[in-house]
């Protein structure tokens, strides 16, 4: 069990970005990547979430595995927050929300219409329909936008107990998240060098 | 799946979904027609099934945007293509979601509307008949524009513009059927070609929009 | 023996177009003119129609040239989801507009006919209303390529566009013709019915087809150049930001 990837590329607009991107996670570790704006990160996730294709590499990983969670939290507003993560239980096809209602401390806001949270509610509900997913592995982009000091910690609680149950996350933040024990990866050492002109490789991308 | 079409549905009905804005547009349109054209009953009664049909294809038309917009806006569509259901679908789920929502009402209101446009009582159960074999095909269709657009900029316009050519099979069929009801003709020809296009368009066109939707989601 | 697919290559593509394309517009120019010249002036008046069976020379090349350049659409589609060479898509995006001018051409120069033939510059007629939806399809695909930023995007959605929009124009004029049996005359070259078009005719009608068909293949080729430079523009602006 673990995610292995090797030497990946990625593109954002049919351009490269990033190149030879290798790291390994084990079960219970985490991996923090870091860099500028604009370096590519979303771009990595997307990748691994497997909702763009790897120009080149591999992705090793057990299929169905990965959990992922854009920026958007992914939450209708008109329904209530035990809808919205009996929904995403019914798609991934588990079935237990009480878990996370309870470990999110959302199990007061269930029948609350998710416009009616507070955007650190917000975040702890997408959290939860993480954990409803069930999914080993959670990819997380931007976790931590919108949080106060407080939640940012409880979310490290929450990222170090799905840890501790064996699960790994691939967490892409510019803040610290108080999870010391995380790998880091800077994401600026992959980016992409530009291929010569004249070469056979320009002729078909135009580069 | 099930639980896709139980929360697209619940949205549709909830505050805010949308559901009726169609049936409303439909019945405005039934009235402004004799208002431009005139209230003689022949003349009205001679133009009831094309008015009608378009009617029914425009009320249509006006809700297909939000089939996907407003997933793709909360991030509710990245999360659906990658869980562990297959995107066409999904697309198929959206599309019967959007007919129970816009079509079926549609149909049902449709008969009242005749009334008002002095359809001749031979075509009432053609009418019926024909919207609803042929307003599946343009749910199927029109999710097919929808997926093509979603999160460009303009798509709203853009959407219209390239979804009512691909109307026009439809819209030609399903008119004549009603047509020729009214002057008591045979209608099993236009009404089979009706079906075959629904059928054609629910089993393939699916495909092409999961298609279109993962390359728009890259 | 150079495989096809090596024209793809967009450096190849260039390089044989630098030297084809002059050779292909002046052709192009020159079978046309000789086309037109010879319809227009050293043809006999049709003994019913009089002068104006000539627009015959206008308007049947470019309604042909209308539904081929759809035809060569579908195909360049086909290629680049299929083989993913960009020359191919390009080609694609650079012979909609022509094919869209085509369509209008069709459709003006037979207004102009029709009007004192029928007596009407317009009918509701199955092959006219096909020509219209043509029209229409034409539209749409042109707006989806400009509403979309990314090239590979647009490429791909246009293509999938032009797939369904195929089997969709197809249908329509199926349709078209159920809908109403018109009163246009057959593709047969027959300029009234039962009588065959004559040879005096068909000679120069044959000269313009081939004519108009240059005339497509040099502002495609001009067209699928400019794209190419387009993108390659493109790229290097991409490069020297991100360098």
């Amino acid at each position: 069990m673990g995610l292995n990837v090797t030497d990946l590329a990625c593109a954002r607009g049919g351009l490269a970005m990033l190149e030879g991107v290798s790291f390994s996670l084990s079960s219970g570790a985490a991996l923090v990547l870091r860099g500028p704006n604009g370096c590519g990160k979303t771009t990595l996730l997307r990748t691994l979430a497997g909702l763009q294709p790897a120009l080149a590499g591999e992705i090793d990983c057990p299929p169905d595995a990965i959990a992922y969670a854009a920026h958007a939290d992914g939450l209708k507003a008109t329904l209530s927050v035990a809808e919205n993560l009996r929904f995403w239980a019914a798609i991934y096809g588990t079935s237990d929300i009480d878990t996370a209602l309870d470990q999110m401390n959302l199990r007061a806001l269930a029948g609350r219409a998710a416009q009616n949270l507070s955007a650190g509610q917000k975040r702890r509900l997408g959290l939860a329909r993480l954990m409803v997913t069930g999914r080993p592995v959670w990819v997380l982009d931007e976790p931590t936008v919108s949080l106060d000091v407080a939640s940012v910690a409880l979310f490290g609680d929450i990222v170090r107990h799905h840890l501790a149950g064996g699960g790994m996350a691939v967490i892409a933040t510019h803040i610290d998240l108080g999870l010391p024990e995380a790998e880091i990866l800077d994401l600026s050492r992959f980016k992409a060098r530009f291929p010569q002109a004249g070469t056979g490789d320009f002729d078909e991308a135009f580069l | 799946m099930i639980a896709l079409l139980m929360r697209d549905l619940r949205l549709a009905f909830r505050a805010g979904g949308g559901f009726g804005l169609g049936l409303a547009f439909f019945l405005i349109l039934a009235v402004l027609v004799p208002l431009g054209i005139g209230p003689e009953p022949q003349t009205l009664a001679r133009i009831a099934p094309g008015i009608l049909w378009v009617g029914a294809l425009l009320a249509c038309l006006l809700s297909l945007d939000r089939i996907f917009a407003l997933d793709f806006e909360d991030g509710s569509l990245d999360l659906l293509a990658t869980a562990p259901v297959p995107l066409e679908g999904a697309v198929s789920i959206k599309a019967l979601a959007h007919w129970l929502t816009t079509g079926l009402p549609l149909v049902m209101i449709s008969p009242v509307l005749g009334l008002l446009l002095f359809l001749p009582s031979e075509a009432y159960l053609w009418l019926v008949i024909s919207l609803a074999v042929g307003t599946p095909a343009l749910s199927v269709i029109g999710t097919f524009g929808a997926a093509l657009t979603v999160g460009l900029k303009r798509g709203g316009l853009l959407l219209s513009l390239l979804v009512l050519p691909l109307y026009i099979p439809t819209l030609v069929f399903g008119a004549e059927v009603v047509s020729r009801g009214a002057m008591g003709l045979a209608v099993d020809t236009p009404l089979a070609l009706l079906a075959g296009i629904t059928a054609g368009a629910v089993a393939i066109l699916p495909f092409a929009s999961a298609h279109v939707l993962r390359i728009n989601l890259r | 023996m150079a495989s096809f697919w090596e024209y793809a290559n967009p450096l190849k593509f260039m390089r044989t177009t630098d030297w084809l394309l002059p050779i292909v517009a002046v052709a192009a120019l020159v079978v046309t003119a000789t086309g037109l010249i010879w319809g227009f002036f050293f043809t006999p008046d049709d003994f019913r129609q009089g002068s104006t069976v000539k627009i015959v020379f206008i308007h049947v090349p470019a309604a042909m040239m209308a539904i081929n350049a759809w035809v060569m659409m579908l195909v360049a589609s086909l290629v680049w989801l299929i083989r993913r060479h960009h020359v191919s898509a390009l080609a694609a995006k650079a012979a909609a507009p022509v094919g869209l001018v085509m369509t209008l051409i069709g459709l003006i120069t037979g207004a102009v006919w029709g009007q004192p033939m029928w007596g009407t510059w317009w009918a509701w007629d199955p092959r006219l209303t096909s020509f219209l939806i043509l029209f229409l399809f034409y539209l749409g695909y042109i707006a989806l390529w400009s509403a979309i930023d990314d090239p590979d995007t647009g490429a791909d959605l246009t293509a999938v566009l032009c797939l369904v929009g195929s089997v969709f124009a197809v249908l329509s004029r199926y349709a078209a013709i159920f809908w109403n049996q018109g009163l246009h005359q057959g593709a047969s070259l027959s300029v009234a019915p039962g009588t065959r078009m004559d040879w005096a005719y068909k000679a120069p009608l044959y000269t313009c087809m081939v004519g108009f068909g240059l005339i497509f293949l040099t502002l495609v080729l001009a067209g699928t150049r400019t794209e190419i430079r387009a993108r390659r523009m493109k790229a290097l602006v991409t490069r020297e930001r991100m360098a």
